[in-house]
């Protein structure tokens, strides 16, 4: 069976691109046929992130509007072939989309794909609304502060109330937290949230913790999802995370500080 | 290359009846000094601002008639909308009532018809949908809540409210009855909404941004150190708030 990850958070700049791509990506280079969709209409960035944006033909509203077929939308990564990509519309507004259209080219996709991952645009209005509302598992990505922390808590509100699956009295959509752009050393400096206080808000299984890295932003210069840098912290993160969600059994990694984890590393060595 | 759907021969439908059931507030009026509704409905209004808010509402004229009052259905529902509140139907009214309703475009239903009560009467559990429960008088029910209640969520219940997770921070709970929260309660909890100054609020972590009972609240700000994050019960002696460990 298909399974529809929706990546969101309520609060924008958190991190949804960046983790769609590294993790639509990750499932592919499993072995899963995955599609990723960029639900940002007007802002379409995850075919920069993915480093398509120069073979994009159509978009998702053609694709809605009858304009083109989905397989003529749809653009196969140049990395991965099990891994292809719907880009947004970057010159419509967002009222392109409707719930109709949206779940027609879903259920098509669930035919042929095994992952379709929805990268949410920020905000809890319309768009957040419709990349949410047909999924069966939901990567809710939360920056370490108190306002990302509130927003996220919001949207959990919104998937369990305002989803198909809560209006249709199913099962819940399965919500996972990943803590992401995590800095130890602020946190010891009371800076940001630890990983407890989070949970503690949120009570939420965790999926992982992303730490702040610059190896994030050079990826995007180059389009290529982060996952696929595997020297990279970030990297490491998202493979872990990925893993974990296909039900491997890794510890938590990137929690406690440089030294404190080298350390723990040559101590339990 | 849009679709014209006058041109294509197979016509997808457009619409669909379904029956649902909703709940909705009923105001039962029993005075027809339109001035003291207004004033008291102020009062009720001040106590859940948000709640009340652009909420639908039935009007139910029994109460009045059976006096042997009269009631200019027009000026009540001009006060109803002055309030903020938007009435969309109208029960146990004469005839001249039910017409001057329609003559508003208000629909009139029938005392009887008060749909699907027999079933509803039984405990529900349901995930935090906020909409309020049907203020039948002989319909108070425990509403029993086993998810979190998040952010910008809000709960009422015209009886008890027994929440089993949870209360985020930015949600809001209300209770015409008592409120009792097995778990970490950070948001608002609003007890006794109508009135009722014997109703209590149980927590098992008290953090809340306010609680109050029958109106009388206090804000995270007052609350003191010794109660917070402890098993609490709160109620109302002599118009102030009692905070008290439970042990
Ligand atoms: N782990 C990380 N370490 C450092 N920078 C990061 C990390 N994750 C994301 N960023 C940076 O944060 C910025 C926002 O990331 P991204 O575009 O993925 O967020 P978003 O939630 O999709 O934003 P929006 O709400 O605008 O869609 C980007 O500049 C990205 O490079
Ligand atoms: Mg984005």
């Amino acid at each position: 069976m298909a399974r529809i990850i929706v990546v969101t958070s309520g609060k924008g700049g958190v991190g949804k691109t960046t983790t769609s791509a590294a993790i639509a990506m990750g499932l592919a280079k499993k072995g899963h046929k995955t599609a990723v969709i960029d639900f940002d209409v007007g802002l379409r960035n995850l075919d920069l992130i993915m480093g398509c944006e120069r073979r994009v033909v159509y978009d998702f509203v053609n694709v809605i509007n009858g304009e083109a077929s989905l397989n003529q939308a749809l653009i196969r990564d140049k990395n991965c072939n099990q891994l292809y990509i719907l880009p947004a519309s970057q010159t419509r507004d967002k009222d392109a989309l409707n719930q109709e259209g949206v779940g027609k080219i879903l259920d098509e996709l669930k035919k042929d794909f095994k992952y379709i991952v929805c990268d949410s645009p920020a905000g809890i209005e319309k768009g957040a609304h419709l990349a949410m509302y047909f999924a069966d598992d939901a990567f809710v990505v939360t920056n370490p502060e108190v306002s990302s922390v509130r927003d996220s808590d919001r949207m959990l509100g919104i998937l369990a109330s305002k989803s198909r699956r809560a209006e249709q009295n199913e099962e819940p959509i399965k919500e996972y937290l990943l803590l992401s752009r995590y800095s130890p050393d602020r946190v010891r400096l009371g800076e940001m949230l630890s990983v407890d206080d989070v949970q503690e808000i949120l009570s939420l299984h965790l999926l992982g913790v992303i730490p702040e890295s610059k190896s994030v932003l050079n990826a995007s210069n180059s389009g290529m999802p982060i996952i696929l840098d595997e020297k990279s912290d970030a990297g490491q993160a998202y493979a872990d995370i990925v893993a974990r969600y296909l039900g491997e059994d890794k510890p938590h990694r990137f929690i406690e500080d440089k030294k404190g984890f080298f350390g723990k590393l040559f101590g339990s060595k | 290359m849009s679709t014209d759907p006058h041109k294509t021969p197979y016509t997808p439908s457009a619409l669909e009846f379904k029956s649902s059931t909703f709940s909705v507030p009923v105001l039962v009026l029993t005075s027809d000094d339109l001035i003291a509704v207004e004033q008291q409905l102020q009062d009720k209004i001040g106590l859940a601002p948000e709640f009340f808010r652009n909420s639908p509402l039935i009007i139910d004229l029994q109460e009045i008639n059976k006096k042997g009052y009269d009631i200019d259905v027009a000026e009540l529902t001009e006060v109803l909308r002055n309030s903020g509140l938007l009435p969309i139907g109208i029960r146990g009214g004469n005839v001249q009532q039910n017409e001057q309703a329609l003559d508003l475009l208000i629909p009139v239903y029938s005392i009887h018809n008060v749909g699907a009560s027999a079933e509803t009467q039984e405990r529900k559990t349901i995930t935090p949908a906020p909409e309020p429960e049907t203020d039948a008088a002989d319909n108070i029910s425990t509403t029993l809540i086993t998810q979190p209640v998040r952010s910008g969520q809000r709960v009422y219940s015209s009886g008890d409210l027994i929440i089993l997770a949870q209360v985020s921070a930015g949600a809001e709970i209300m209770a015409e009855g008592n409120i009792h929260v097995y778990s970490t309660l950070r948001g608002r909890a609003l007890a006794g909404v109508q009135g009722d100054t014997e109703a209590r609020i149980f927590c098992s972590d008290l953090q809340a941004e306010l609680i109050s009972i029958a109106g009388n609240y206090k804000i995270s700000e007052d609350l003191d150190e010794t109660v917070r994050k402890k098993p609490v019960q709160i109620y109302l002696q002599n118009h102030t708030l009692i905070i008290k460990d439970i042990v």
